[in-house]
């Protein structure tokens, strides 16, 4: 508690623990990213929780030599053994067996879990045992002086050392076969990957804990993904999401001290997340959402003129149509719209300029309006004759299947489509409709 | 590391033997190869020789083993027995040699790359461990880009392409390998009729200049336009040759006709008795 209530102040101790889960949090985002991008995540859950029992034994061992047990390095060791020693069991049981992936990390997370309480609780009659579970859920508070050179300085290692096999990483995780092929050592490469990860996950054991260091991992490059389609990018905003969480997570902490400061670390990397899964610009739901409401909007207007332009051309010679209001009870019979979708559509139309303001219980197309409704039926009519003549689909059906197409056409596939129709002969300036309207 | 693997091979000695057998100028001999899939076999005995500068069709049903043959050149998957050898010697020796286009499907296309990047990733193993890809690898990769008609999407990221322009993409990076054999695991697959005209006229400026080139094909259509040189396969050799030769009535049967021949009845005889 005394030392939790000595972080409030921002003193040298302060400094050295957010120093070290600032440090953590970059490297974790660094590698975390390939870890990621080589669709081994649950992996790296499964190495953290298989570090347990290594630290049981590895305390166990330097009693027994007759040290204190606490040696952090000592038991970091420990650790990296035992993580270790759980993926290689995992890559025994996938090449051994025909059981499926999923399988062997389930059974080796919580069979090596299970190992490892058990140890905790045996050398619990040893002396100096007290605080060993502090590695299962992390107490950052705990870090001093020196625990924060190893911890910078594996962090700084591991950030290095992925940073050089850049390129090579990069191939193991976009395509393995073809980096097989072309002579890279598939199996070490992998193998160097967890072991680094394994590095990030040891050191970062003191700060958020075995249950909780996934998260480091995994989080802040999901959340830059969101943002970047270029990996290097990705790379960057990632140690920077996780620099920000570790550090402002300590932080945090520090100001209450009830809260565990590995959970408020990894609370504030899932407030990054999701504020980017809703508001990354292109990726981001917000995003989309909107996109999606757009386009909605033009289907909705651009089906309100072709339906009065396809009234106005019912009653007319098709080759000089003159433009005038429409009731808006015809409209109801043209499509399933209810009266009041089409006057939030004819608003949204009249504030385009597609309509004339507004005149009781009718509708009239504004000059502009008629021309682009020209145009909209076109695009219908072109697209209906292409399905009908190319793709074999029967007059019955195009309807549907235009309706969804027409508003996406651009410039150039009508361009196209004008082509094709000219070249099979099929060709009219403004097609009939080939179905009855 | 090749005389590692050799001493660790059962027969050794007939490695050298055999391979010795095959001239230099071979750029493909496979002889008495078998490979199997959990114990089931999936290519019996298949012995083949491809001549330098052939167009070469590998056509079969599906699961008649072709992409398994591919990926067996490649050392991709383990042989149960029998010997490649790429121009005389193992492929070990000769990945400078070979350039591979793997099947689209077998990648995640969401990675966040661009086109060029993943086309660069031809030029890695000349430039080995560590070293940074730099102006001359882009160049490079810039110019297989461009011969695959694709230059101007060379910075769009990947999941933006289409299938035709991602599978134009991995036949760059091929080119990229400026390889003298080329193996291509179906690379027309489900693509546009622009990029299946791209890929036949990059096939025959590759035959011009007298490079080797195996495709895994499925469209019996075109078999006769594409390739000057068969190989009909189902989980056997049914016959290989010139495609005027080769593609017949009577070898099409053979090699499509009856899917549960003798063949397969008996690799699942097979299975079943070591399971």
């Amino acid at each position: 508690m005394n030392s939790l209530l000595s972080v409030t102040l921002p003193g040298y101790t302060t400094m050295v623990v957010v120093g070290s889960t600032t440090l953590l949090g970059v490297a974790a985002g660094i590698i975390g990213s390939f870890l990621l991008l080589r669709k081994r995540s649950l992996m790296g859950d499964a190495l953290s929780h298989a570090t347990l029992p290594g630290i049981g034994i590895a305390f166990a061992v330097m009693v027994a030599a007759g040290g204190s047990g606490k040696h952090l390095g000592g038991l970091l060791l420990g650790a990296a053994i035992s993580g270790l020693l759980g993926v290689l069991v995992m890559f025994l049981i996938r090449n051994t067996t025909r059981l499926r992936d999923d399988v062997a990390m389930g059974l080796v997370l919580s069979v090596f879990f299970g190992i490892g309480v058990a140890i905790l609780g045996m050398v619990q009659e040893l002396p100096n045992a007290a605080g060993l579970e502090a590695y299962i859920y992390g107490k950052p508070a705990s870090i001093v002086a020196s625990d924060f050179k190893l911890i910078a300085g594996m962090a700084i290692f591991t950030s290095l050392a992925t940073t050089l096999l850049y390129k090579e990483l990069t191939l193991l995780c976009f395509d393995e076969n073809f980096a097989r092929s072309q002579g890279w050592p598939i199996g070490w490469l992998d193998l160097l990957l967890l072991t680094l990860v394994t590095a990030i996950t040891v050191v970062g054991l003191q700060a958020v804990g075995l249950i909780l260091i996934i998260a480091m991992l995994i989080t802040p490059p999901t959340a830059a993904r969101f943002w970047t389609h270029n990996l290097t990018t990705m790379m960057l905003l990632s140690a920077v999401i996780g620099g920000v969480s570790g550090g402002l997570g300590t932080f945090i902490s520090a100001w209450a001290p009830r809260m565990p400061a590995g959970a408020v670390i990894v609370l504030v990397a899932a407030a990054i997340f999701l504020a980017s899964m809703i508001f990354a610009p292109a990726k981001g739901v917000l995003a989309r959402r909107f996109r999606r409401r757009r386009l909605r909007l033009k289907v909705d207007r651009q089906h309100l003129l072709r339906a009065i332009y396809e009234l106005l051309e019912a009653e007319q010679a098709p080759s000089s149509i003159i433009n005038h209001s429409i009731p808006v009870t015809d409209l109801l019979r043209k499509r399933t719209w209810s009266k009041v979708e089409i006057e939030r559509i004819a608003r949204l139309a009249r504030k385009r300029g597609d309509l004339e303001p507004p005149s009781g219980q009718e509708l009239c197309l504004s000059e502009s309006g008629f021309g682009e409704a020209a145009r909209i039926t076109r695009n219908h009519r072109l697209w209906e004759v292409y399905l009908v003549t190319h793709a074999d689909i029967a007059p019955s059906h195009v309807d549907r299947d235009a309706d969804m197409v027409e508003h996406i056409l651009e410039a150039d596939l009508v361009r196209r489509l004008e082509e094709a129709l000219r070249r099979s002969n099929t060709w009219v300036p403004v097609p009939d409709s080939p179905h009855r309207l | 590391m090749n005389s590692l693997i050799k001493s660790m091979s059962p027969k050794g000695d007939a490695v050298d033997e055999n391979l010795t057998a095959h001239p230099d100028n071979v750029p493909l001999a496979v002889h008495d190869l078998t490979v199997a899939y959990h114990r089931k076999p999936v290519l019996w005995d298949i012995d083949l020789d491809i001549p330098e500068g052939k167009l070469v069709g590998i056509v079969g049903p599906n699961g008649a083993g072709k992409s398994t043959l591919i990926k067996a050149c490649l050392d991709l998957i383990p042989r149960a027995s029998g010997e490649i050898g790429i121009y005389g010697k193992p492929y070990q020796q000769q990945r400078h040699l070979v350039g591979y286009v793997p099947q689209r499907e077998s990648v995640d296309w969401d990675f966040p790359i661009s086109a060029l990047d993943v086309v660069t990733m031809g030029t890695y193993r000349q430039l080995g461990w560590f070293r940074r890809v730099k102006r001359a690898q882009k160049e490079r990769a810039m110019e297989a880009i461009e011969q695959v008609g694709i230059g101007h999407l060379a910075h769009r990221q990947i999941s933006q392409l289409s299938g035709g322009q991602q599978q134009r993409v991995f036949l760059a990076r091929a080119l990229a390998q400026d390889a003298k054999l080329y193996l291509m695991d179906e690379p027309f697959a489900a693509v546009d009729a622009a990029t299946e005209e791209a890929i036949v006229q990059l096939l025959q400026t590759l035959n011009e200049k007298g490079k080797t080139v195996l495709v895994v094909h499925h469209d019996l259509a075109t078999v006769k336009r594409y390739f000057d040189w068969l190989v009909l396969l189902n989980m056997r050799v049914v016959e290989t040759g010139p495609t005027d030769e080769v593609f017949t009535t009577s070898n099409l049967e053979k090699t499509y006709g009856g899917k549960l021949n003798l063949l397969s009845e008996a690799a699942r005889a097979l299975q079943a008795a070591t399971r």
